[in-house]
């Protein structure tokens, strides 16, 4: 009853049910009650990993070398049981950044690069297209064993057989078409799956279930149990071998490769990095996942040393490939039903690989490869069209037929030459090659872009020279000198003996090389310079938590209006308006068009993007939307690599900090200063008006007392009149002083510099004095002059100086006996003027009070015990005037000795005696 | 009885003209120019009533002021404080210190004058 038709027509009932599921979950996470938001689904999701490699190709390679099947199994268990934290990290910093695929977290760690996307898809393609052969060829055998039934016929060469007769060309169609309407039905802005995850958590139950059922069916229907085959293996001298030992010393170092290739396997293949990172619901599932995807690896495996001794020992060796004998066991023992239901598991295991896999890297392809090259295309004008979201899932689905197809050609070239499992690590070594710039990129911030695209090159280089080239030579595509004598016949290049290395597995020897090279490559070009600002900023994105994450910089802004086209374009104009109005909503806005056009809209909008066309593509499309300020982002990009870093940049904004820190402290005592001054001008008025109102105090007494008594004697009323008379001048006079003195402060009194001749204004002064100083009878001696001094100064000024300084000394020397000596003398760069007096000195302590303004040296020295005529301001305005001329004003006394008053101001350089003197003694 | 009047103040022609107008309202007028003569004189005459000018050499008429009113021999003394200085804040400061009237210069002969008389009746 197992013709073919009946094969086909189960197969198709199958893949129709998936297909309903599917449609059903997607149709629950459309409602918004997601099927596959539980950590049950997302580990049997994960159950991906096994693929048709495991549930036939695990018991061939347990025929051939016992447990040596097992490190494919270790190193995922060891990942998630060990390394969950490493998971758990690029799944926050995958939902941080909306990565779309291992191509798009790569690009997007350092710098959104685009070409970096572009060659990690390449070799994600390449790399993993031997692997889809191997589930074609898995499948297409068999359907061939099964369809012979009740015959055990071991299937002919894959290439032996006419290209329309051969049925794996017809498994590679079937899945491409299905993997089309699974993957490809309408564009997700978050690039999730949902329906295809339950899909896949489906398959992962049929697998484990089919298998479970083969291994009980031969452990307890064939045999007695367990035991009952492992001790009839024992007797068989050449199946017993298998249970001992390893069938060379290499293989020991064998397992090491493999566990620590699986590891990286279970992360970085496209399908591991979709179901675990991507299409992960919510992180914390990943808690149960750590020991529930362990568990269903051991599960899967628990009867492959059985079934493959079961079978060893049932078919005469040679007979039956034991890459079958799950299938063939059954079919030998006339189980139609499990044979059929064995089919159907490793059909679920076969197209649950390729589903998830052409899904990934037909993203990859779409997003990181063709679509940046179209969009660079300016004739084919795509940057203008408004909608592309049609023409994306095209170029999708022409990339899930052209992977499939390639997929076939490998079978068809290279398929027979190896087992399933060798075929398989084909792959896995090349998707390694991704290990050091992603888990790199995760840890280390020193990774650049040119490293990350130095390392990638050279590990893919020598993957292919070692390990796809040979796979090609051996199948006869190319010559098999290349392998036994090397590239153009040179020794040391031979691809599985490089540079004369020796002594280990080809795929051990090829991971050797290809991870040197390219670890080398990518620390010490990374090396070679600082990152750059943007790469830099990833850096602490993905190494330095997720947190920052969605902080993009764009340093300027765009509107609805161009933002949301633009989206349309991608997304298709719903779904683009749906996501807007979300955003406007959470941003707590009624409508699209309320929000406004700032950085955070352009962020959305990247990110938004960045589901469907991936993160590099995403920048570059939002960029030629948004303006940028004035000081915009390249600028601000520009700044940053000067300064080498963005730590730089954090350096430059605490200096900053402190910069304001310091300002507002400066600001602090400006206020402060202010205060004090505003306390002084209240006190200088306060003054003013004490000093203003004590002469007219005396001016309204006497006025008042004359007026109201008219009869007051003759002497009196003189006297009085003359009292009045004086005190007006008084008032007049300080009147005038302190205009004086606020022009000379306000810096707006009028100056006339000449050249001035000292003695001769020294003398003037002394004549306007004369009358004054006769009357007091005090002698001035202006023996000490030196003719010929030369300054630059205001002529009046000066002075308006040298009649303050002799009046002031006249009013304190004494009468009859005062004595004032005015003395001018030059050095080489200064005149030096001297007022000195007999008169009662003045108090150190009052040295300087006497040149502020009102203060006539009181403060409790004895010195000053009369209240001296005059303002108070004579000595501050003349020690103004010497100061604008750049000379000083000081006074040199002590009480009881007299006072000496000097100024010295600077001597004009063309003065004749300024160059006797310096020739001279002085 | 002819009241005794102390005038202190550092202003020579202000004190001419209240030695002059006192003299011809009939009261004993004595005359200090700087605070602590002002003590010492007053002390020594005790005096009816002080003139006391605020801003002086060695002694501020608070001072004064004050020195006075602790003095337990003059408990009749009136004060008159005489300033410039007409601060609100200065008149309130030399009413707490016990002085019985401030006077702002310049002031009215005629006012000052019914003042004395008011505070000596």
């Amino acid at each position: 009853m197992l013709q073919g038709w009946v094969v086909v027509l189960a197969s198709f009932l199958y893949l129709g049910v998936l297909f309903g599921i599917a449609w059903y979950a997607d149709r629950r996470a459309d409602q918004g009650r997601s099927l596959i938001a539980n950590p049950v689904v997302y580990a049997l999701s994960l159950g991906v990993y096994c693929t048709t490699w495991t549930f036939y190709g695990s018991v061939g390679r347990a025929a051939a070398n016992g447990i040596g099947f097992l490190p494919i199994y270790l190193g995922p268990t060891l990942l998630f049981a060990l390394a969950g934290f490493i998971l758990y990290r690029m799944i926050r910093v995958a939902k941080a950044n909306r990565i779309t695929s291992i191509a798009d977290f790569v690009a997007s760690r350092y710098g959104k690069s685009q070409l970096l996307g572009g060659l990690v898809t390449v070799i994600a393609v390449v790399g993993v297209i031997p692997y889809i052969a191997l589930q074609l060829k898995a499948v297409s055998n068999s359907f061939t064993i099964l369809s012979n039934y009740p015959e055990i016929v071991m299937p002919a060469a894959a290439g032996a057989v006419p290209l329309f007769q051969d049925s794996a060309l017809y498994v590679a169609m079937i899945l491409a078409a299905f993997t089309i309407l699974f993957g490809t039905r309408h564009l997700d802005a978050t690039e999730r799956h949902e329906g295809m995850v339950a899909a896949i958590a489906v398959e992962s139950i049929v697998k484990l279930v089919a298998f479970l059922a083969v291994g009980a069916f031969v452990v307890w229907g064939l045999h007695g149990g367990v035991a009952d085959i492992f001790a009839r293996a024992a007797e068989v001298p050449e199946v017993a071998r298998r249970l001992t030992r390893a069938d060379t010393s290499a293989s020991y170092g064998s397992w090491g490769t493999l566990v620590f290739l699986s590891l990286f396997a279970a992360l970085l293949l496209p399908r591991q990095f979709q179901i675990a990172v991507v299409e992960n619901v919510d992180v914390k599932h990943l808690n149960r996942a750590v020991w529930m995807f362990p568990l269903y690896l051991f599960l899967i495996n628990l009867f492959v040393l059985p079934v493959a001794l079961a079978g060893l020992l049932h078919f005469p060796a040679g007979t039956v490939d034991a890459d079958t004998f799950v299938l063939t066991l059954p079919m030998a023992h006339q189980q139609e039903g499990l044979a059929l239901f064995v089919f159907i598991g490793g059909l679920s295991a076969a197209t649950g690989m390729v589903i998830v896999e052409t899904i990934a890297l037909s993203t990859m392809v779409c997003n990181d490869l063709v679509m940046p090259l179209l969009l660079r295309l300016r004739w084919l004008g795509l940057a203008e069209k408004a909608d592309l979201s049609g023409l994306l899932l095209e170029i999708r689905r022409w990339a899930i037929a052209i992977i499939l197809g390639l997929g076939y050609l490998y079978f068809r070239v290279a398929g027979e030459a190896y087992a399933l499992v060798s075929i398989g690590l084909i792959s896995f070594a090349a998707v390694a090659q991704f290990a050091p710039v992603v888990i790199g990129g995760l840890f280390w911030k020193g990774g650049t872009r040119d490293g990350a695209l130095a390392g990638l090159a050279a590990g893919f280089v020598l993957w292919a020279y070692t390990l796809l080239l040979p796979s090609f030579a051996k199948s006869g595509w190319l010559p098999e000198g290349f392998i036994a004598h090397g590239l153009f016949g040179i020794e040391l290049l031979r691809p599985q003996h490089l540079f004369g290395l020796s002594g280990l597995d080809e795929i051990t020897h090829c991971l050797v090389w290809s991870l040197l090279a390219n670890l080398g490559a990518y620390i010490g070009v990374s090396l070679l310079r600082v990152p750059n600002a943007r790469e830099a900023r990833q850096a602490s994105l993905f190494v330095g938590g997720t947190d920052l994450a969605g902080h993009t910089a764009w340093g300027g802004s765009a509107g609805v209006a161009d933002l949301l086209p633009l989206a349309a374009r991608f997304l298709g104009r719903e779904r683009a308006e749906e996501a807007f109005l979300r955003h406007a909503r959470s941003r707590g806005l009624k409508s699209v068009d309320e929000l406004p056009g700032d950085a955070r809209l352009a962020n959305f909008a990247e990110n938004l993007l960045a589901g469907a066309i991936g993160s590099a593509s995403a920048r570059a499309m939002v960029a030629s939307v948004v303006s940028e300020e004035p000081l915009g982002l390249d600028e601000v990009m520009n700044i940053l690599d000067e300064a080498s870093q963005v730590r730089a940049y954090s350096r430059e904004l605490e200096q900053k900090s402190q910069e304001l820190t310091r300002a507002t402290a400066d600001l602090r005592q400006a206020n402060e200063r202010l205060r004090e001054l505003d306390r002084m001008k209240d006190d200088f008025i306060s003054t003013v008006t004490h000093e203003l109102r004590t002469p007219l105090t005396s001016i309204r007494a006497f006025s008042e007392m004359l007026h109201e008594d008219p009869k007051t004697d003759l002497e009196q009323r003189t006297k009085f009149l003359g009292i009045i008379v004086s005190e007006t001048v008084r008032l007049s006079r300080l009147i005038n002083q302190i205009l004086d003195m606020a022009k000379l402060e306000s810096g707006r009194a009028e100056w006339t510099v000449s050249a001035i001749d000292v003695d001769e204004v020294i003398r003037e002064a002394a004549d306007s004095l004369t009358a004054l100083y006769a009357e007091k009878r005090v002698a001035l001696d202006l023996d000490g002059l030196h003719p010929g001094l030369t300054v630059m100064a205001d002529r009046d000024r000066l002075m308006q100086v040298m009649v303050n300084l002799l009046s002031n000394a006249l009013k304190f020397v004494p009468t009859d006996t005062g004595r004032v000596k005015v003395g001018a003398e030059g050095t080489a760069s200064e005149v030096r003027v001297s007022v000195t007096d007999n008169g009662p000195g003045i108090h150190a302590a009052d040295h300087e009070v006497i040149f502020d303004k009102f203060r006539q040296g009181s403060g409790g020295t004895d010195v000053l015990t009369d209240k001296p005529q005059g303002t108070g301001l004579g000595l501050p305005i003349s020690r103004q005037i010497i100061e604008y001329f750049n000379g000083r004003l000081w006074v040199e006394s002590a009480p009881g000795a007299g006072a000496c008053f000097l100024f010295t101001l600077p001597r004009q350089a063309s003065d004749n005696d300024a160059k006797q003197t310096q020739g001279g003694s002085q | 009885m002819t009241h005794r009047v102390l005038i202190v103040d550092d202003e020579p022609n202000i004190v001419i003209s209240l030695e002059y107008l006192l003299k011809k309202e009939g009261f004993a007028v004595h005359v200090a120019t700087d605070g602590e003569a002002a003590l010492a004189m007053a002390a020594e005459l005790r005096p009816d009533l002080v003139l006391l000018d605020v801003m002086m050499p060695k002694k501020s008429g608070f001072e004064v002021c004050e020195a006075l009113r602790a003095n337990p021999d003059l408990p009749a003394l009136k004060i008159i404080m005489l300033t410039a200085k007409g601060r609100d804040t200065e008149i309130t400061k030399g009413l707490a210190l016990g002085a019985n009237a401030y006077v702002t210069k310049p002031f009215s002969t005629k006012d000052l004058v019914a003042q004395i008389k008011t505070l000596l009746a």
